[in-house]
């Protein structure tokens, strides 16, 4: 298994009145809550962790894509991978995700992977998401259009990165007479692609398809739906696509503390955890993150039903118990995660180590103790520590 | 010779320049490009028979530069605009490249005061792999040659000393044509799901050797526009009506007369 | 004065044969000529020798924009600053620029320009460029709303780095019903913002008036339009706006090459000094003036001299005009307090690197300009400067 530090880089200094005035910390949050020279600290700070989690033994580290929020200082995860592309040397950076189809012209992002990965020789991995609702409203982008775009982004991106230029792009969102990219990626054909995505069946579907066999990263969700949802992309390659999808497709995200005791983890953790999950994280119950169009209504159906359970007033001790959280000494870390990894059977594990308002301390031992006791035993994991897949039993699921 | 009479006229607030020559049924001519290049012989040609319109359009030649003009779309209601101040009723449409691609925006939006629509080397759609040639891109002197078949045409236009104005004219025109067309490439993505509101005969006329809207576009909107028909015009490129002048006329009026039967 | 090293970051491999083949380096070269595992070494060179000048003692660096070409393997500038951003420690990062008008999202880039303010705790300063032609052919963008994009961009990014967001940006090119920038800049307004020009009339006015007052930069040209066009900036700011532009709001940006002597700089650096101008640079004249992207009288102007920029530049001509800095440390350093006694420029920016000039060259001409050119310009200011004399300017 291959282990990754997800970075979401919050801005834990956030002053919590703000929350008698204004009910999300996303989109109208206004930004005078937002003091550059505390940002200054934190960004340093959080490239510090992810640089000393490649340090510690992590395969890769990763961020991702995030506009006009406190949730995650992270309009552009390019910015961060680039500062991060020579401060790292063997480890995997992965931009999970960026949201092409948000822009009027995908290539700019196609462009800066592209230099990313031949900066640092082949290490980037490209994730490809759709951006959450809320993004809809800040970029003024039409989510009714949303799901096609994204699908149009893609062909245009990996056509551009695959195809001699220049040629001609004549798509329904997308048109450019000259598509000629310089640089081309290092990586042949391209950056790995990986899906990042709370569990829609549009882009399981679209991601397990043979021509793509996409990663499919599931957000941190509890664990009864990261196992449904994984097994629904081993059940669509085997029904939909007639082969069987390798681990090596399969990803989770998932926050995880681990402190010297269980007790001692618990404790440490509680304030800043249940901040990730009371405050920064989108609120699905809030229309604006699920504008209009930007999911079927099937999916948003199935969503909301998974989902319910994750809104505000969530405790440590629900979240560890529902398994959207894994806490504890570093023996209950690893077996739990070898636990899931038996469930589930997943290759890649994205460990976010730092949520909400975890101090630096805090998050620096996380990491040290997440590196010397816990990363070395999931890399050891492979097929055979799998239980393996039923179809049966994924469909009476 | 040019027995037409010119003049700028008032079209809501907007100066448009206006030949206008002849008597019969009223004929507009929408130019390309490049613009008008004065009362030519098939104009004069088509005059015997029609009341013959060829303005500039806002923006081109001697034409206001309006504001208000940010696309196609806006050209076309204009347009509209012109046809019910002039009155004008059963008008003949002709469009040449970029104003055969007006002259469908126009017609999807209203057909009533036309009677038919004829297209010349129309611009506006696209297929897929078959790009309009880059005229913004082409050195101007090469465009000009690749527009003829006969080079001689080209000769004449490439060894002309320009006046300062015509200078200015032709920069403007250029500088317009890409204000409209430049992106995307000189066509308009929902033109052709709208194509088939064109109730009125249309008549589909290409040169044969066209370089830069390939003659493919010309089956393309005979297959598209219902009822219509495909003229080829022999050895000549994207102006038939300069470079084939009696062939073009007798291609205008053949299909015009058997619709008048 | 301050000094910044300024790297155009070209495919310094590329086959030149297949290069001939071509009308240019731009828009339709092919990328089967980009080798990535070529291009890996040079980016990663190409950095060193920024992160080496910011060692050295320059006092910024500075990075820009080109797309779908060879001249400049930076369609995005921000990723090479944010890669320079914690690898430098002092030095200004400066991106020379970045063309937020090509964009139908402005934002995008006001974002990622904050961030890398805040990662630098303030050491950045942003360029607002429209991007040279080629640049509206690769990015589709319409040249004919290129200016008026370009100043709406402008205010669009300076409000949404400035004021409380939200709020709704109700333009003619840019509507959004939300602004409101998370992060905001480091730097109180925002970082300082540049012009760097090839010398537009619109762009000197636009830049001198009196509520931006920004940094003009004149990109290599020859010394006399290097002084036209900075003279013009003081003449706008005196007679237009009634201010006396600061020598601060004056830059100038050349490939500078020294050697141990006069007769090896100009020996070593002719061939990659060519190749710069001659295959990298040189661009078809529809595609370097696409229609609109210049008003008429600016269009005819240069239209005008057509036929002088259709390549073929020389060694000795680049030097002669001043478009070039070339020689023994004594003769650069001289050649600059001269010209910084007739136009007293408080920056200037030097293209240490340029065309297929090689690694070890590249390195000692940056150490070179170091030690030998740096520690006599820095301290010049307008104490040098013979000062500003309108009629002269005017007459010119």
């Amino acid at each position: 298994m291959k282990v990754f530090a997800f970075h979401l880089m919050p801005y834990g200094a956030l002053d919590m009145s703000y929350a008698e005035e204004h009910n999300s910390v996303w989109l109208k949050l206004p930004n005078s809550y937002f003091d550059p020279k505390i940002g200054h600290e934190l960004y340093n700070r959080y490239l510090d962790e992810l640089e000393l989690a490649a340090e510690v033994g992590f395969d890769g580290i990763s961020v991702n894509e995030h506009h006009q929020n406190a949730y995650g200082l992270m309009p552009s995860p390019v910015v961060m991978a680039a500062a991060l592309a020579r401060n790292t040397e063997k480890c995997k950076i992965a931009i999970l995700g960026n949201a092409f189809a948000l822009r009027e012209h995908p290539l700019t992002l196609a462009e800066e992977h592209a230099m990313i990965d031949n900066i640092t020789g082949g290490r980037l991995i490209t994730g490809m998401v759709r951006g959450v609702g809320c993004e809809y409203f800040s970029m003024g982008v039409n989510p009714a259009y949303s799901l096609e775009r994204h699908i149009e982004a893609h062909d245009l991106v990996v056509r551009a990165w695959t195809e001699t230029g220049p040629f001609a792009f004549e798509g329904k969102h997308y048109h450019f007479e000259y598509v000629n990219m310089w640089p081309r990626p290092y990586q042949d054909p391209h950056p790995p692609i990986w899906c990042p995505s709370q569990g829609s069946t549009e882009t399981i579907e679209w991601a397990a398809h043979p021509d793509r066999k996409y990663v499919y990263l599931q957000a941190y969700s509890a664990f009864e739906s990261v196992l449904r949802y994984l097994n629904m992309y081993r059940s669509v390659a085997e029904q939909n696509y007639g082969y069987t999808a390798s681990s090596g497709q399969i990803a989770w995200s998932v926050p995880v503390y681990c402190a010297e005791t269980d007790e001692q983890a618990m404790e440490e953790v509680r304030p800043h955890i249940e901040s990730l999950f009371n405050t920064f994280l989108p609120k699905i119950s809030q229309s604006m993150f699920v504008p209009p169009g930007y999911m079927t209504a099937s999916s948003m159906k199935k969503i909301f039903a998974h989902k319910a359970t994750l809104r505000g007033g969530q405790k440590v001790e629900d979240l560890m118990q529902r398994g959207v959280i894994v806490v504890g000494s570093p023996d209950t870390v690893r077996d739990t995660l070898i636990e899931r990894h038996r469930q589930a059977g997943f290759e890649h594990v994205l460990i976010m180590p730092q949520f909400g308002t975890l101090p630096a301390d805090l998050t620096e031992k996380n990491l040290r103790l997440l590196g010397a006791e816990v990363v070395p035993a999931l890399q050891a994991l492979d097929e055979n520590h799998y239980a393996g897949f039923e179809l049966s039993a994924a469909a009476a699921e | 010779m040019a027995d037409c009479t010119e003049s700028k006229i008032d079209i809501r607030g907007t100066g448009m320049y206006l030949r206008r020559g002849g008597s019969g049924e009223p004929m507009l001519f929408l130019h390309g490009a490049s613009g008008v290049a004065g009362w030519i012989p098939t104009f004069q040609a088509l005059s015997e028979t029609h009341d013959l319109m060829v303005p500039d359009h806002p923006t081109y030649g001697l034409s206001d530069e309006p504001e208000w003009l940010d696309g196609m779309e806006d050209l076309a209601m204009f347009y509209l605009d012109f046809l019910d101040q002039m009155n004008l009723e059963g008008v003949h449409l002709v469009g040449n490249s970029l104003g055969g691609w007006l002259a469908m925006e126009i017609a999807v939006r209203n057909c009533t005061r036309l009677k038919s629509l004829t297209l010349v080397g129309a611009a506006g759609i696209r297929i897929a792999g078959k790009p309009i040639a880059d005229i913004f891109m082409m050195d101007p002197d090469d465009l000009v040659r690749e527009i003829f078949v006969d080079q001689s045409y080209a000769d004449n236009i490439l060894n002309m000393e320009l006046t300062e104005e015509q200078l200015d004219i032709q920069i403007r025109n250029r500088v317009a044509t890409a204000r409209l067309g430049w992106q995307p490439r000189l066509f308009n993505p929902n033109l052709r799901k709208w194509l088939h509101r064109i109730t009125v005969p249309t008549h589909v006329i290409w040169g044969d050797t066209d370089k830069i809207v390939d003659p493919a576009y010309a089956a393309e909107f005979g297959k598209i526009i219902a009822g219509s028909e495909v003229t080829m015009i022999e050895k000549a490129g994207h102006l038939p009506h300069i470079e084939q002048s009696e062939p073009f006329v007798e291609a205008v009026s053949g299909f015009l007369q058997s619709k008048a039967a | 004065m301050k000094a910044f090293m300024f790297h155009l970051m070209p495919y310094a491999s590329l086959d030149m044969s297949e290069r001939d083949k071509h009308p240019s380096a731009w828009i339709t070269l092919p990328n089967s000529l980009y080798d990535p595992k070529i291009g890996h070494e040079l980016y990663n060179r190409y950095l060193d020798e920024l992160e080496l000048a910011a060692e050295v003692g320059f006092d910024g660096v500075a990075v820009n924009e080109h797309h779908q070409n060879a001249y400049g393997l930076m369609p995005s500038p921000v990723v090479m600053a944010s890669s320079l951003a914690r690898r430098t420690e002092k030095c200004k990062l400066a991106i020379l620029g970045n063309a937020f008008a090509l964009r139908e999202h402005p934002l995008t880039l006001a974002e990622e320009h904050a961030m890398i303010d805040c990662i630098t705790a303030g050491r950045l300063i942003t360029g607002f460029v429209r991007g040279i032609g080629a640049e509206f052919y690769s990015l589709a963008a319409n040249p004919t709303l290129s200016h008026e994009r370009h100043m709406e961009a402008h205010d669009l990014v300076v409000r949404a780095w400035t004021e409380t967001g939200p709020f709704a940006f109700e333009g003619k090119h840019y509507h959004f019903e939300y602004v409101n920038l998370w992060p905001r800049p480091y730097q109180d307004p925002h970082p300082p913002i540049w012009c760097p020009s090839l010398g537009s009339t619109e762009t000197i006015e636009w830049a001198a008036h009196p509520d931006r007052k920004y940094v003009y930069a004149q990109n290599y040209s020859p010394f006399t339009n290097v002084c036209k066009f900075l003279d013009q900036y003081r003449e706008v700011a005196a007679s237009q706006y009634g201010y006396d532009a600061s020598s601060d709001q004056i830059g100038w940006t050349a490939p500078v090459y020294i050697a141990d002597t006069d007769e090896q700089a100009v020996e070593e650096a002719t061939e990659h000094m060519e190749a710069l101008f001659n295959k990298f640079l040189y661009l078809p004249f529809e595609q370097l003036f696409p229609p609109g992207y210049m008003s008429m009288q600016s269009y005819k102007r240069v239209a005008a001299h057509k036929r002088n920029i259709t390549g073929g530049a020389k060694m000795e001509t680049l030097m002669e005009n001043g478009v070039v800095l070339v020689g023994s440390p004594e003769t650069v350093r001289k050649k600059l307090i001269e010209c910084h006694q007739v136009l007293g420029f408080g920056t200037f920016v030097a293209l240490l690197h340029f065309g297929t000039l090689p690694a070890d060259k590249t390195e000692r001409n940056i150490r070179l300009f170091a030690e030998e050119v740096l520690p006599a310009i820095q301290p010049l200011s307008d104490n040098e400067y013979r000062g500003f004399e309108p009629a002269q300017a005017a007459a010119e």
